[in-house]
């Protein structure tokens, strides 16, 4: 076992270690399990939020795509912000509706606000599409990360099946709390592996920032800005607004919510989150550093940058606590989104063909469907191929469609009605998977069209079908109940 | 105190609309190209305009709201 090796193991079996703490002393049922009986503070919450909102993609992917892309990579560092302010208006009022219903999931919300069942299925159903390849990512950068930090000893396979166990095994045990606790560690860790790795590279390889920018510049001229063309400023303002609006949108994102005490707990985190979006900078400085030093990275292996630089640079050791840290940074969210889709499954689609199942029975159930959202998972990660990045792609769009039908609910006026809501999800799902799947772009659709338009993100059409959609069917409805009721005034009467 | 509400704008316009104007390597700050620099100090901006809200914002008076 080599240096490396020590720390990986050692980041798992703390993980195990606090996963299993949490749950001392509490008897584990839904509202537990769950939501932490909404008892949650600011702290808490802000770990939780971290927790599980900066992946493996963060941190692979960032560097990453800093690297391979350039520029066009600080929409990472906007659209977070931008949803911490939106989270501010947003959240409390539906905090509050989860406390006075006593709900557990994201499809729970829109059950209860809609007065439908089966929009609840349905959001469930479109969650699970999007969180399954969500888990296969983290369980994928799971495997890379084992085994460039271990140098080999322990090959991705291995490492995707004790990660896969380690997750279920605290899920299982512990809930939310679970993951809560082992957030703490994480956080910490990659907070200092990331602010440490994100000054010395460019320190040490360039001398500063500002050479090493210069030298990026002289290499590759207009690399760290947006270009004129393609991912041009059009883009990044469409991208960055699309996936804002997605952000909570995600069930596990969704979910964490309700573990807060109080309103407030949430409008603090709103004041706090945009700080750590600073840590995103450290990761896009260590992309930008592995440019000159680690060429010639092409197609999925961008994502290595971060790794193959570091086993440049450092001994055996400190690549192990990176590799450590990353491994936290894997399991961490995997295991909300275990969690969450287990709870989606047991809670808002079984309970659906049992009706009168307590609350008691939906969390046993949960519970014995992690293992097998854990193996479902760990298969597509073994066997998938691109189809699961191409699935990732999709599952953001899909979960944005939620959005118009949620915003909608928080008004006073009932603009829209349940099979409004669920036409349009439906709509903007089978668009955001059409475009996803044919490459469709805005300028495939419409050629004729200016430069500028061409390259707004293609996801803005499937969100205008959503909501045309939503719309359209929304007034019919409201048509045909207002003509019935009028048609029955007279028998009535 | 709801028109300090409107303060949240500004994070959305120095992002959203921001870019088209500020999309340039120079001047750089700290070493960052402008462009990173901007997205840079409008993070730290936005936290400081969701404090003032939350400063000036009747709700949070009460912890039950």
């Amino acid at each position: 076992m080599n240096g490396a090796l020590v720390g990986i193991v050692a980041a798992a079996l703390l993980a195990l270690g606090l996963g299993f703490l949490a749950q001392r002393g509490r008897q584990m049922g839904l509202g537990q399990w769950t939501v932490a009986g909404r008892s949650f503070g600011a702290p808490l919450v802000f770990l939780l939020m971290a927790g599980e909102i900066y992946t493996t993609f963060t941190f692979l992917g960032g560097s990453g795509f800093a690297y391979g892309r350039g520029g066009p990579v600080y929409y990472i560092l906007c659209y977070g912000t931008l949803a911490y302010v939106m989270s501010y208006f947003i959240l409390p009022p539906i905090w509050r509706y989860a406390r006075d219903h006593g709900l557990y999931s994201q499809a729970d919300f829109f059950a209860g606000k809609y007065e439908s069942r089966w929009l609840g299925a349905l959001v469930s159903l479109v969650g699970i599409v999007a969180l399954v390849p969500y888990l296969v990512l983290q369980f994928k950068g799971l495997g890379i990360i084992v085994e460039a930090a271990g140098y080999g000893a322990i090959g991705a396979e291995p490492a995707v099946w004790i990660g896969a166990a380690v997750a279920t095994a605290y899920v299982m045990l512990s809930g939310v709390r679970g993951s809560a606790w082992t957030a703490v560690a994480k956080d910490v860790m990659i907070l200092a592996v990331v602010a440490f790795l994100g000054i010395y590279f460019p320190l040490h390889y360039y001398g500063g920032l500002g050479a090493m920018f210069a030298a990026i510049e002289a290499a590759k001229p207009g690399f760290v800005v947006l270009p004129d063309h393609g991912e041009s400023a059009w883009w990044f303002s469409s991208t960055v607004l699309l996936t804002a609006l997605g952000f909570y949108m995600w069930p596990h994102t969704f979910g964490s919510i309700y573990t807060a005490r109080n309103a407030r707990v949430i409008r603090q985190n709103a004041v706090v989150l945009p700080f750590y979006q600073l840590i995103l900078l450290f990761v896009l400085l260590v992309g930008f550093a592995a440019i000159l030093q680690v060429p010639g990275l092409k197609g999925a292996d961008i994502d290595l940058a971060l790794f193959k630089l570091s086993v440049k640079t450092f001994d055996p050791w400190i690549v192990g606590i990176i590799g450590a840290a990353g491994v936290l940074t894997a399991l961490v969210p995997g295991s909300m989104i275990l969690m969450t889709a287990a709870t989606l499954l047991a809670n808002n689609l079984y309970r659906l063909a049992h009706r009168s199942a307590a609350d008691h029975h939906i969390v046993r159930v949960a519970k014995l469907l992690v293992p097998v959202v854990a193996l479902v998972a760990v298969y597509f990660t073994l066997a998938g191929g691109q189809t699961i990045v191409a699935l990732l792609l999709m599952g953001y769009g899909f979960v944005t469609q939620l959005f118009p039908a949620l915003a909608l609910s928080l008004t006073k006026t009932r603009w829209a009605t349940p099979a409004g809501a669920a036409a349009g999800i439906v709509a903007g799902v089978a668009t955001a998977a059409a475009v996803s799947l044919t490459h469709t772009t805005i300028a495939t659709l419409f050629p004729g069209l200016p430069a500028a338009i061409q390259e707004l993100n293609v996801g803005l059409i499937a969100l205008a079908v959503n909501v045309i959609v939503l719309a359209v069917v929304s007034a019919g409805e409201k048509l045909v109940t207002v003509r019935s009721r009028s048609l029955d005034k007279p028998t009535t009467r | 105190m709801r028109m300090v509400r409107l303060l949240a704008l500004l994070p959305f316009a120095a992002m959203l609309i921001g870019p088209f104007f500020v999309n340039r390597v120079e001047p750089t700050v700290l070493g960052m190209p402008f462009l990173l620099a901007w997205c840079v100090a409008w993070i730290v901006l936005s936290a400081a305009i969701m404090a003032i809200i939350f400063r000036f914002d009747p709700a949070n008076r009460d912890d039950r709201s």
